[in-house]
């Protein structure tokens, strides 16, 4: 009886879509892996084909085990109701890559002390393994973490459920998949050398479809919102999304040998592209490590303090200063090369310029703390989001700095360079997003943090951490810069090359000493989050999990 | 009604945030970039540059693979020191032809953009051989493994031919002996260099690795080095003409 009554079960356009689809592309990637170039490149069309063909099974079981009709989805018991299960995935994706990218980053400073650890083998050196580093950290662990927070928080503060049945599953696991192309193609030499834009023409398309699903399961939250305003953390989430995608489109743009080679060549060369990697590599900062981190700022230190943001107006002066502002910053990497002197001073001047909407960030992000000033000394979760809004005040003064062109030529080349990334690096995006992750886990099991002690140790050793790490590299920077254009009485330059690389030593040991403590700290990190997820304690009723958004 | 009540536009309609956002972040790309395509002062008019030949071509892409633009530039800035420690400043022309630009942003290592004729073929073999056995105190990564990794040009035509589709003057016959010219730039005294020069002047062609039985990497890669910032006759350069 109840079968008679029950809808005739259908695959949903989603399911038949996507399995038919990752059909193709498994078909197409077994044709591409017989006829590659390389091994290397039929290695990667296998797992293209390893992966479309498990997305295949996934979604013809899905179907298989559901009821006929798809239960209604868009709220519950009057509420809305909240799509979690690819936050969840993507908060311990970003834990996960942390723990790897960190890591990776202690090797290679150790490498660059003690150059052995090479191992003589192409897989382990030091060129192969910085990119790994870089790109784990910012795209992995970063990245991760702004899919997981932009996804949850788009979802609280629209108070609509995240739009798509399985788009935003795709969005989780196909950008981990990126992620997996590109650090395997890192190792095996695949790479089109354009720094922080180093994967190679197929993984770049499979990320613009990626990223172009995240963009329209983002908008399309918006749009189904029940809130009449979107919420200041969305705008800058979403300047975040398009801004990335439209650097790039322009940063990558090539022409690959044939389907069946890694290999492509850049449609920009020389000077052009010298400039048009700078103005996506300088914004890769700007939105990616900014941008989106700012929209975790403005929804989890409110939330967590328990106070509203400190000033609407100024986060409207701020956002569209800064989203204007940052796209002219690029040339700032190029003074006193073969780039016109033209662009060079305008990079420059909105450099310095952009010194007010970042502080106008950092100014709306630690006033929210007004009358809660107390919490810093109770709540090491919230101490932690707020010296990395300090940490973030402290690099964008340092950054309009160096772009200055007199101390860029002193600073240019430099451990000095190395050691702002990881200021901005270690200090604000490593600790909102920590921050950021504390809050989350609590929030998406609805248990109680393990121990509120080891987030404790574990700011206190990465503080130290990172101090260790940014004083060594203003030493060693200064020292190199001032070394290269030391002159003697005579008129002669007075050091070779190499003595200034060996005054470097002392330095890179302390260097990979604060790296190591960092990693150590996110060690306990990780350790706290496994406890908390595998607490058998019985789910408190949380009051913050429950709390209506903004 | 204030100002700031209007706000409430990009507040309350996603797309016309969105395309708010496009507009507001358009405007300083266009503004830097589309004019480095027209202006004709952005590259200098100089005498000398070439594009690479097929063997400096594949060698480069070794130097793209292994990573060394992470560690070492290729832009001497014009500064002082710069100029007395690396040689001439360097001109947008010199890499006019490079896809992508190498210029680095890092000086682990000294820069590269005049290393071509500094040191002999011999001194890079040992150097990528084990760095520390000619510069004691480096940090670079040894690289023994280009002098016994055969090189793989067998697809290097097409590398020319997708290099001519973006610009670069790769004529038909260049590509059609692209394979050959490999084979005869890494040969001492081949019969054929005169004809490789012929198309490719100046290029250096002899046995770069040191082993004539085999073309390996590390003779793409030193061929590519011994080329680096060699292409223009900077006695006959004359700055004032390019004013920039």
């Amino acid at each position: 009886m109840a079968n008679a009554l029950a809808p005739q079960k259908q695959m949903t356009f989603g399911e038949g879509g996507i399995a038919l689809t990752f059909g193709a592309l498994a078909l197409l990637s077994i044709v591409i892996a017989a006829k590659a170039y390389t091994a290397e490149y039929a290695f990667h069309a296998y797992l293209f084909a390893a992966g479309s063909l498990a997305t295949v099974f996934a979604v013809v079981n899905r179907y298989y085990e559901r009821p006929a009709a798809l239960p209604p989805l868009l709220t519950a018991d009057g509420k809305p109701n909240y799509n979690m299960g690819p936050v969840k995935f993507a908060t311990v994706a970003s834990m996960f890559w942390g723990l790897a990218g960190f890591t990776v980053g202690l090797v290679i400073a150790l490498q660059l002390a003690f150059p052995v650890l090479n191992f003589d083998l192409p897989w382990t050196s030091f060129g192969r393994l910085r990119p790994l580093h870089t790109s784990a950290v910012i795209f992995a662990f970063g990245g991760n973490a702004l899919i997981a927070t932009s996804f949850y928080v788009v979802q609280r503060t629209s108070r609509a459920r995240l739009a798509g049945d399985l788009s935003p599953w795709f969005v989780v696991l196909g950008y981990n998949f990126f992620i997996l192309i590109a650090g395997t193609g890192y190792l095996l030499g695949i790479t089109q050398s354009k720094e922080y834009a180093e994967p190679e023409w197929y993984a770049d398309l499979w990320l613009t479809i990626v990223w172009v699903t995240y963009f329209l399961v983002f908008l399309a939250t918006l749009m189904r919102r029940t809130e009449p305003h979107i919420y200041v953390a969305n705008w800058f989430y979403l300047a975040f999304i398009l801004t990335i995608a439209v650097l790039h489109l322009g940063n990558n743009a090539a022409i690959p040998l044939s389907l069946f080679s890694p290999k492509s060549y850049i449609v920009w060369s020389g000077v052009q592209d010298a400039m048009v990697q700078w103005w996506y590599g300088h914004n890769a900062v700007g939105f990616f490590l900014t941008a989106g981190f700012l929209g975790i700022m403005y929804y989890f230190i409110p939330k967590r303090a328990e106070r509203p943001v400190y000033s609407y107006r100024l986060s409207i002066v701020h956002f569209w200063s800064l989203i204007f502002i940052y796209m002219w910053a690029g040339p700032h990497h190029l003074h006193y090369t073969a780039l016109p002197d033209w662009a060079q001073t305008l990079g420059m001047t909105f450099s310095i310029i952009l010194w007010m909407p970042s502080w106008g960030g950092m100014i709306n992000g630690i006033m929210t703390l007004s009358g809660a000033w107390d919490k810093l000394r109770t709540d090491p979760v919230l101490r932690m989001m707020v010296v990395s809004v300090a940490f973030y005040g402290m690099s964008t003064f340092e950054g309009p700095m160096m772009s200055v062109k007199v101390v860029n030529s002193l600073s240019h080349y430099t451990d000095w360079t190395i050691g702002h990334v990881h200021s901005g690096a270690l200090g604000w995006v490593g600790y909102i997003s920590f921050g950021a992750i504390y809050c989350l886990v609590p929030w998406l099991w609805n248990k109680p943090l393990y121990s509120m002690k080891a987030v404790n140790w574990h700011f206190w050793i990465s503080t130290i951490g990172i101090v260790l790490y940014i004083t060594s590299m203003w030493v060693s920077g200064i020292l190199q810069g001032l070394m290269w254009r030391a002159y003697t009485n005579l008129g002669f330059l007075e050091y070779s090359f190499i003595e200034s690389v060996e005054a470097m030593h002392p330095f890179y040991i302390i260097r990979a000493l604060g790296g190591f403590l960092f990693l150590t700290g996110a060690v306990l990190m990780a350790w706290n989050l496994w406890k908390t997820v595998t607490a058998a304690t019985e789910p408190k009723p949380a009051s913050l999990a429950l709390a209506p958004a903004e | 009604m204030s100002l700031w009540k209007k706000h409430a536009i990009f507040e309350k309609n996603s797309i016309v945030l969105v395309v708010g956002i496009l507009i507001v972040i358009a405007v300083g790309g266009l503004v830097e970039i589309a004019p480095l395509f027209y202006l004709k002062n952005t590259i200098e008019k100089v005498e000398g540059v070439r594009p690479y030949t097929p063997l400096e071509l594949a060698g480069r892409n070794i130097y793209v693979r292994e990573g060394c633009y992470l560690c070492h530039s290729q832009m001497i800035r014009t500064l002082r020191d710069e100029v007395e420690r690396y040689g001439p400043y360097s001109l947008a022309a010199e890499s006019m032809y490079d896809r992508p630009f190498q210029w680095g942003s890092k000086r682990t290592g000294p820069d590269l953009a005049r290393v071509g004729g500094k040191y002999s073929d011999d001194w890079h073999r040992e150097h990528l051989r084990n760095p520390r056995s000619v510069v004691p105190g480096s940090v670079m990564p040894s690289y023994s493994w280009l002098e016994n990794t055969d090189l793989d040009f067998a697809n290097i035509a097409q590398d020319l031919k997708v290099q001519s589709v973006l610009g670069v003057p790769y004529s038909a016959e260049m590509i059609a002996s692209a394979k050959a010219d490999v084979v005869t730039q890494a040969t001492t005294d081949s019969p054929d260099a005169a004809e490789l020069a012929k198309r490719y002047p100046k290029a250096q062609a002899r046995d770069f690795d040191g082993n004539p039985t085999r073309t390996t990497e590390a003779d793409a890669l030193i061929a590519y080095l011994q080329h680096l910032g060699t292409a223009v006759d900077f006695k006959l350069y004359d700055d004032k003409a390019n004013i920039r």
